[in-house]
């Protein structure tokens, strides 16, 4: 897929937590092709210590107003700066990057399972599924209810069911442990979330044998898979997380589950 | 308009920005973004006479102004580089030049001569400086006697331009420097790296897997500025200036230090347009200062 350097237009800014700041972007021309599970490169300006870009993924395109969304956690200096963003500004990013999560044939029984901001991609992923004629299960942790994202979106795609560490809404407890595993079967699992969850979401599709892929977050600083900085082992050896993924099928991976 | 274009031994640039080993890939990756054919040269990876998986992830962390990576070399080996590599890049419409490393002289000089057979490549960048790789690198690169030993070795089996790059992490880099134009370079091109380390005070561990790196971007440049500076008074063969290149500006300074080309790293990364932009912008200030060839500009400071 061909890539893209464009200054796109701010056009909305909003705070869904405290800790997120959801960022829509526009441009005069039709946004390109955007895979669900790709990335873009955002050049943060005005942060007095940061230098790279930040590798947001992304949350979802919206076709009918041309926007595309970014979710972003705000972690350090460069995504604080980001969150400062106004209405009216530019912000400059390399796009679509990487490969997006395997579409699966219609009759799949899909399980997309998101912690933190991992939860991002998978709301343009299960829109693509949903207009598929899939049916898919959102399976999402946080840690409180308070920490859960933007739960209607996700409604309006699939089931929504979610676990949070106090017990606020939904199961207490981890996503691994959401009774919905022990009661449905599923044939495809995508996952998008801190790495204790995702490998113990790829723990139980690996002993129940189900296609699982996970999107990783490894720390990159060109993005198009030439520095080779932000390489995973796998069985072909380390590859760039950019550029081979950041999706991959978890029995590319060579975690130890 | 200027004249922009500038010879590096035998080797024509039309104009005198490259990109750096490491930073642009096989220059395929930004093919999407930049003109290839716009770029004086592009150097590729490096490549090493076996294959390398590198070190292991962490290989990089950003500090201010600049990056640490410890990348370790990881590449294909020079026999899949010349069988599936080089059928990719022969016919982009600039000079190729391949960055090669090795562990022993004999190493290098063995890389070295499979590149020779490879037409469309008319120079190699020898690293005699990679400071992220045990065996290999700036072991030669930080003493006279080892730099001299790796370019004797590999100036004998290749009969094309030389290109010999430096290391900064030593006490007189123009004595490496005066070693290597005696064995015969074409070429010196500095700096590589400097070694660094960064630390994540909360885990207390270094934020690099194997500790240390090479530190890039724009705070290594009054270092690289300087070092330049004295390589060019000290060598009659033209200096490649690299080392935190973000504009024309920043490039101008390199030419007036004594380079008479330069190279653009890390700035890659930030912007993959940066390399035409600096090429524009050099033409630019040219221009505006009435100076009707780069050459008139390269060494203006005593």
């Amino acid at each position: 897929m061909k890539k893209y350097m464009k200054n796109l237009l701010v056009e909305e800014v909003s705070f869904p937590h405290q800790r997120y700041v959801l960022v829509k972007l526009t441009d005069q021309q039709p946004l390109p092709d955007i895979l669900p599970g790709q990335f873009v490169q955002v050049k943060v300006e005005g942060a007095t210590n940061t230098f790279l870009r930040r590798p947001i993924s992304v949350n979802y395109v919206d076709r009918n107003n041309n926007q595309l969304w970014l979710l972003i956690q705000t972690v350090g200096e460069g995504t604080r700066t980001l969150a400062k963003l106004k209405a009216g500004d530019y912000l400059n990013i390399l796009f679509p990057l990487g490969n997006g999560f395997t579409i699966p044939h219609t009759t799949a029984d899909i399980l997309l399972v998101g912690g933190g901001v991992g939860v991002a991609p998978l709301l343009y992923f299960g829109e693509r599924l949903h207009n598929n004629g899939n049916k898919p299960v959102f399976l999402l942790g946080a840690r409180t209810n308070n920490d859960l994202l933007q739960i209607p979106m996700f409604q309006q795609f699939g089931e929504v069911l979610v676990t949070t560490e106090d017990g606020s809404l939904g199961e207490k407890g981890f996503v691994t442990n959401h009774s919905v595993l022990g009661k449905r079967t599923f044939s495809h699992i995508a996952c998008c979330g801190p790495k204790p969850m995702m490998m113990s979401v790829a723990r139980y599709a690996m002993a129940n044998n189900i296609h699982c892929e996970v999107s990783l977050e490894n720390m990159m600083a060109c993005g198009i898979g030439a520095c080779l900085c932000c390489v995973e082992k796998t069985v072909k050896g380390n590859v760039c997380v950019c550029k081979e993924g950041p999706v991959f099928d978890i029995r590319q991976l060579t975690w130890e589950l | 308009m200027s004249t922009l274009n500038i010879n590096i031994g035998d080797l024509q640039l039309k104009n005198p920005v490259m990109t750096a080993s490491g930073t642009f890939g096989y220059g395929l990756e930004y093919a999407d973004f930049v003109n290839l054919a716009d770029i004086g040269a592009i150097i590729v990876k490096g490549t090493t006479l076996h294959h390398r998986e590198g070190n292991d992830y962490p290989r990089m962390a950003e500090t201010p102004s600049g990056m640490l990576n410890c990348v370790g070399l990881q590449n294909k080996g020079v026999d899949y580089f010349c069988n599936n590599i080089y059928p990719q890049i022969k016919d982009i419409d600039t000079n190729v030049i391949v960055n090669v490393s090795g562990s022993t002289p004999e190493d290098y000089a063995e890389c070295a001569a499979r590149i020779d057979q490879l037409d469309k490549i008319p120079a190699i960048e020898l690293n005699i400086s990679c400071p992220n790789v045990k065996d290999g690198g700036m072991a030669f690169g930080v003493t006279r006697k080892g730099a001299a030993q790796v370019v004797k070795a590999v100036r004998a089996k290749y009969h094309k331009t030389l290109i010999v790059k430096l290391s900064p992490n030593v006490t007189d880099i123009t004595d490496i420097a005066k070693a290597v134009e005696d064995e015969g370079a074409d070429s010196v091109s500095l700096i590589n790296t400097l070694m660094g380390m960064a630390i994540d005070i909360e885990r207390r561990k270094p934020l690099l897997s194997i500790k240390t790196g090479g530190l890039s971007g724009p705070a290594v440049k009054p270092v690289a500025v300087r070092m330049v500076w004295q390589v060019a008074r000290a060598v009659r063969i033209p200096v490649i200036g690299l080392g935190g290149i973000m504009n024309a500006n920043d490039a101008i300074e390199f030419f007036m230090a004594g380079a008479s080309a330069i190279q653009i790293g890390t700035a890659n990364f930030i912007d993959p347009t940066v390399t035409v932009k600096v090429r524009d912008g050099i033409n630019q200030w040219l221009d505006s200062h009435n100076v009707s060839s780069l050459t008139e500009i390269i060494g203006a400071v005593d």
